[in-house]
């Protein structure tokens, strides 16, 4: 059974590495960046991923949000049964997300739906989100943390398809995305894709696709070969940073499934913007924990 | 040698840009993003700050407090433009304003608004929030707190402001609209080419 300190203990860290998030993007992130940012030879693009790296200089330097838009935030959660602190988690993250507003700070993105009241804490009704997986039966609790802007938020979309479109249709669907309103979402981006049955289990899954680390790819081969294919045929069409047209558009395209009902098909894309805010965090039995994703960090 | 706008903005300041063209910005810089502009356009409430040959930034910031009416910039990059298109052409018509700064392209609302009443609209690149912070001066006053922190209309004094590409310039280019029409025309073969490889349901 954890105490009350223990409790107090982990909304600090939840507090320091969710305000650390917002400051530091995750080294998967950052590597691709730089790689993308040498294919790269238009004076457009080289003057914006100029200043995408002189932002994060000073954002360290200054110790500042790199992006004013720090999110609605997100946590996806994959615990065992006898986490210590399993059932205190949502007021730990919450109080967290409190903590990390004043601190950080993060700006005031949570307004409550009807009252269209900005709380001024970004917290509020079922906010933040979080995802649950109770994975194991063990102690141990995995939390990604996730902040993502309105820009790159408003990309997002999920559609059941006929099976005759087959999987020719998801492929236009996500471009279909992409061109149509991938642009104004800072791209480079990082497209997640969730195919599924239905529209919230395949908008759900292309959320989490963006959580994996950069690099990655799907165990079965046919998904990660739809993923190298999306990769490279987005890239081919050009959009480069901030979509002002270069020789690449994504840091990468993730691909999540789940078996599905014959009659349908159901696909979802969500993006993440070139200042890909997430990070994870891992909790072992004692309530220790390790960063996973920002090498060298002390919490 | 790069070219430099200073508030107040005439014609001829915005007549010699063409779309493409990088631009910085000296002067007065008002942050005015949705509830800005549908108080206006669709409530018709007066704005509190005149802008006749001003600049606004589309952007929600972080702003500190420093109290006894001091801010401090935190952190403030542009937000997505497109959310203004509905609004945006009344609202050059209604407060002459000249610069037009966000993230994204705007549609062709916004570039008959351009075009009639010789306005532009330039990007800061998005999510370069510090930099953009940094070259702020000062914060010389906030108008519609009642808003909140994002929707607030912060007044700024700003120098060497960018780089500000521009998107849409007074002559009725559009360069996203043409950048999105370049990917379009990419996108069939390329899907086409895709989609061969990924017949799993046969």
């Amino acid at each position: 059974m954890a105490t009350d300190r223990e409790a107090q203990e982990m909304t600090g860290t939840m507090a320091r590495f969710t305000a650390l998030l917002a400051k530091r993007l995750p080294d998967d992130v950052l590597t691709q960046l730089g790689r993308l940012r040498k294919v790269e030879d238009g004076p457009l693009p080289r003057i914006v991923y100029d200043t995408m790296f002189k932002n994060l200089e000073l954002a360290a330097e200054l110790d500042r949000p790199c992006c004013q838009d720090t999110g609605a935030l997100q946590f996806f959660v994959r615990a065992g049964a006898r986490f210590p602190l399993l059932g205190r988690l949502r007021s730990i993250l919450t109080e967290a997300v409190r903590e990390a507003t004043r601190t950080a700070p993060l700006r005031h993105n949570a307004v409550e739906t009807f009252e269209e009241r900005n709380t001024g804490t970004n917290t509020g009704t079922n906010l933040p989100w979080i995802d649950w997986e109770i994975v194991s039966d063990d102690a141990t609790a995995e939390i990604d943390v996730y902040m993502a802007g309105g820009g790159c938020t408003l990309p997002g979309s999920a559609k059941v398809l006929m099976p005759g479109e087959g999987y020719e249709g998801v492929v236009q669907f996500v471009f279909d995305v992409v061109t149509s309103y991938g642009v104004n979402a800072c791209p480079p981006l990082l497209v997640g894709v969730g195919i599924s049955t239905s529209v919230e289990t395949a908008a759900l899954l292309s959320k989490r696709a963006i959580q994996r680390r950069i690099g990655t790819h799907h165990p079965n081969p046919k998904a990660a070969e739809l993923e190298r294919l999306l990769e490279d045929g987005l890239n081919a069409l050009g959009l480069g940073p901030q979509g002002l047209s270069g020789k690449a558009s994504v840091m990468g395209v993730h691909v999540e499934s789940t078996a599905r009902h014959p009659s349908v098909i159901g696909v979802g894309v969500s993006t993440g913007c070139w200042a890909h805010r997430r990070g994870t965090i891992r909790f072992d039995g004692s309530l220790r924990h390790q960063v996973l994703t920002h090498h060298g960090v002390t919490l | 040698m790069s070219k430099v706008l200073k508030t107040p903005i005439s014609d001829a300041g915005v007549e010699q840009l063409t779309a493409g063209d990088i631009v910085f910005l000296d002067g007065s810089l008002v942050t005015c993003r949705d509830v800005g502009h549908r108080r206006l356009v669709e409530r018709g409430m007066e704005l509190p700050v005149d802008l006749r040959g001003g600049a606004i930034l589309h952007a929600g910031p972080i702003v500190a407090d420093r109290g006894g009416g001091r801010f401090e910039m935190v952190s403030v990059g542009p937000t997505t433009s497109m959310r203004m298109e509905k609004f945006e052409k009344d609202f050059i018509a209604r407060t002459g304003v000249k610069l037009i700064v966000g993230k994204g392209g705007m549609g062709p609302e916004t570039v008959e608004g351009c075009r009639r009443h010789k306005a532009i609209h330039a990007i800061f690149p998005g999510g370069c929030a510090v930099v953009a912070a940094r070259q702020v001066e000062e914060i010389e006053r906030v108008e519609w707190r009642d808003l909140g922190m994002p929707e607030a209309l912060w007044v700024s004094r700003v120098s060497r402001f960018g780089p500000l590409i521009v998107s849409i310039d007074a002559k009725g280019n559009n360069l996203v609209d043409s950048n999105k029409a370049l990917f379009n025309a990419r996108k069939a073969a390329i899907v086409e080419e895709i989609s061969r490889q990924v017949r799993f349901i046969r």
